[in-house]
């Protein structure tokens, strides 16, 4: 099986995420960056079909120069090739234009699947994968929490509204990996300083026959004019007192302050 | 803003779910505001479901009966000849997966969990959460029409006009492509318990590391039931496996937006606080005065939640609460 995983580099999700002063960006000094934790579990799932049923896994990767080392991480897990799409003219990227970008190169390459992590855990807009699928003209399924593989076809369990939905689609296919779906290896000291030397393929805008219109800030659909924070919750009321009197004072205050009972 | 705003309802179990209501009734809001005709895209029993929908600011509901596996082909045929100033869908799973499918068939730009619309010429423009909920981001969008995913209870229903009227308009069944037929859903797996959907629940209790196991969570039913919510979890709760991952609150969870929201031995890591945020009340119980959440909700109680929860319970049943 021949599969190809999308990652993305995007910071910790502990880290602290300050505006600009102007609002029109996100200052990155000091951000921890890591794998996006759905691309995770989008490759750990990808590494056990190879593990059971052979095959290659490539990481596909888009973004800056530092992405690099989320492809190595990839490696160190047990990627088996490891592809960059890394052009200045993919900087700006919506997820519209990420899509086209990561399309054009996976029409190049032989797929039989490919995994996406369900969102990506910086812009949390979680379009990426089923645009991928739609521009290729392949069935995909999303959010997928169990897959399981049988002769040319995928059969997976996501988490609907109406219940847990059982979904099957013939292969070649898209599959964006939901939390749940597995726990992802941590890659070993050995494996990691061996990726540290693993062959790196970087691809430009131009490789992929991609004008410049139709690629980063240029071919972005969406843009952010403004980041701001969440307004700030708290300077509430902590009652320190017996239980009873406690709740007393809570179930009163509910009612006649707050009027949510 | 002329034009039209399309909105696509969301039927679960035979009924409107009740985002589809909220949609249209931000959509009315719009238009009334701004300019415009809410048009309602039903993909089955259109003609039961457009009395709800008209009452609730529909101006016609779009019948598009047997689009079952064309969802998208459906979607897209009805785009192109109604040219919507924007689409508007649930952020459900349904309607996320078919939001962004259309929005590569419409070559559209589509904002996905929406907070909040303004109408800006003959366009939204929404804010969003990025950054796990840490930042909003104001999104413009150079195409027409932009797409837009809101989730349940982020938009209040309007007030139902009983009398209203929506004409009903009838469009065939669309030819799947055929990577859409290719999708075969095989079965459905309801969950043992009937429970409300904690994204769409208007009061939720919460458990989180501090009630030790799966057993108290009892505890937090007996209350929720009395409030008419559902219970939730915090992470800890769910990966030490005392409650499905489906009832957790938070980054890797659902982002929900009760009325009420009662935090159990929970103790407010930014993660889980970036799921539950936008809730109206937050009321936090805790014997860690210390926990984060503490500085975080509009009412606390610092004490051992296996005293204070069944004694919150007795009290809420004595001032005449529930039941």
């Amino acid at each position: 099986m021949e599969i190809v995983v999308c990652i993305k580099q995007v910071p910790d999700t502990a880290a602290e995420i300050i505006p600009t002063p102007d609002g029109t960006a996100i200052r990155t000094e000091g951000i921890p960056w890591v794998m996006n934790p759905y691309d995770e579990y989008a490759l750990e799932e990808a590494l056990r079909i190879k593990e059971r049923l052979g095959g290659t896994v490539t990481a596909l990767c888009l973004g800056p120069e530092s992405a690099a080392s989320t492809l190595r991480t990839g490696a160190a897990m047990g990627a088996d090739n490891l592809v960059h799409l890394a052009d200045p003219a993919f900087e700006g990227s919506d997820p519209h234009a990420a899509a086209q970008a990561l399309a054009a190169a996976l029409r190049g390459m032989k797929c039989d699947l490919i995994w996406c992590g369900k969102l990506a855990v910086d812009d949390c807009s979680g379009y990426v994968g089923t645009a991928l699928a739609e521009l290729l003209g392949l069935p995909h399924i999303s959010a997928v929490i169990k897959v399981e593989l049988e002769a040319g076809k995928v059969v997976a369990h996501r988490e609907t509204e109406a219940g847990t939905a059982v979904v099957s689609c013939p292969l070649p296919a898209v599959l964006t990996a939901e939390k749940g779906l597995n726990e992802p290896r941590y890659p070993k000291a050995l494996d990691i300083m061996k990726a540290k030397r693993k062959d790196l393929q970087t691809v430009t805008a131009a490789d992929l026959g991609l004008s410049p219109e139709r690629v980063g800030a240029a071919g972005a659909l969406t843009r952010v004019t403004k980041f701001e924070r969440p307004p700030e919750r708290g300077g509430g009321r902590v009652i320190e007192a017996p239980t009873a009197e406690a709740v007393e004072q809570l179930v009163a205050a509910l009612r006649q302050e707050a009027k949510v009972l | 803003m002329a034009g039209e705003l399309l909105v696509v309802a969301e039927i679960l179990d035979g009924g409107l779910r009740p985002v589809s209501l909220e949609l249209v009734s931000e959509a009315r809001r719009l238009a009334d505001a701004a300019g415009g005709t809410v048009g309602v895209a039903v993909l089955e029993d259109a003609e039961k479901h457009a009395p709800d929908l008209a009452a609730y600011g529909a101006d016609c509901v779009y019948a598009l009966p047997g689009a079952a596996r064309a969802e998208v082909s459906a979607l897209e045929a009805l785009a192109r000849e109604v040219a919507p100033r924007a689409i508007l869908l649930p952020a459900s799973a349904f309607g996320s997966d078919v939001a962004a499918a259309l929005a590569v068939r419409l070559g559209a730009g589509l904002a996905t969990n929406c907070l909040s619309l303004e109408a800006a010429g003959d366009t939204l423009v929404p804010t969003r959460p990025m950054y796990a909920g840490k930042v909003v981001a104001t999104v413009t969008t150079k195409t027409t029409p932009v797409l837009l995913t809101a989730r349940p209870r982020v938009f209040s229903l309007g007030v139902p006009q009983q009398g209203r009227a929506a004409q009903v308009v009838a469009r065939p069944a669309p030819t799947p492509t055929a990577h859409e037929a290719a999708v075969e859903l095989l079965q459905v797996i309801k969950a043992e318990r009937a429970e409300l959907d904690i994204a769409e629940a208007e009061v939720i209790v919460s458990g989180g590391r501090g009630l030790g196991g799966p057993e108290p969570f009892a505890m937090l039913r007996d209350l929720a039931r009395l409030l008419g919510g559902a219970v939730g979890a915090s992470r800890a709760a769910v990966d030490a496996g005392w409650m499905p991952h489906a009832r957790q609150v938070g980054q890797t969870g659902k982002t929900v937006s009760p009325r009420l929201y009662v935090a159990v031995g929970i103790s407010g890591a930014i993660q889980h606080l970036v799921g539950m945020s936008s809730s109206q009340v937050i009321v936090a119980i805790n014997k860690d005065p210390e926990a984060p959440i503490f500085t975080k909700c509009d009412y606390g109680i610092l004490g051992d939640c296996f005293e204070v929860v069944p004694s919150l319970i007795e009290e809420l049943k004595r001032a005449g609460v529930g039941e």
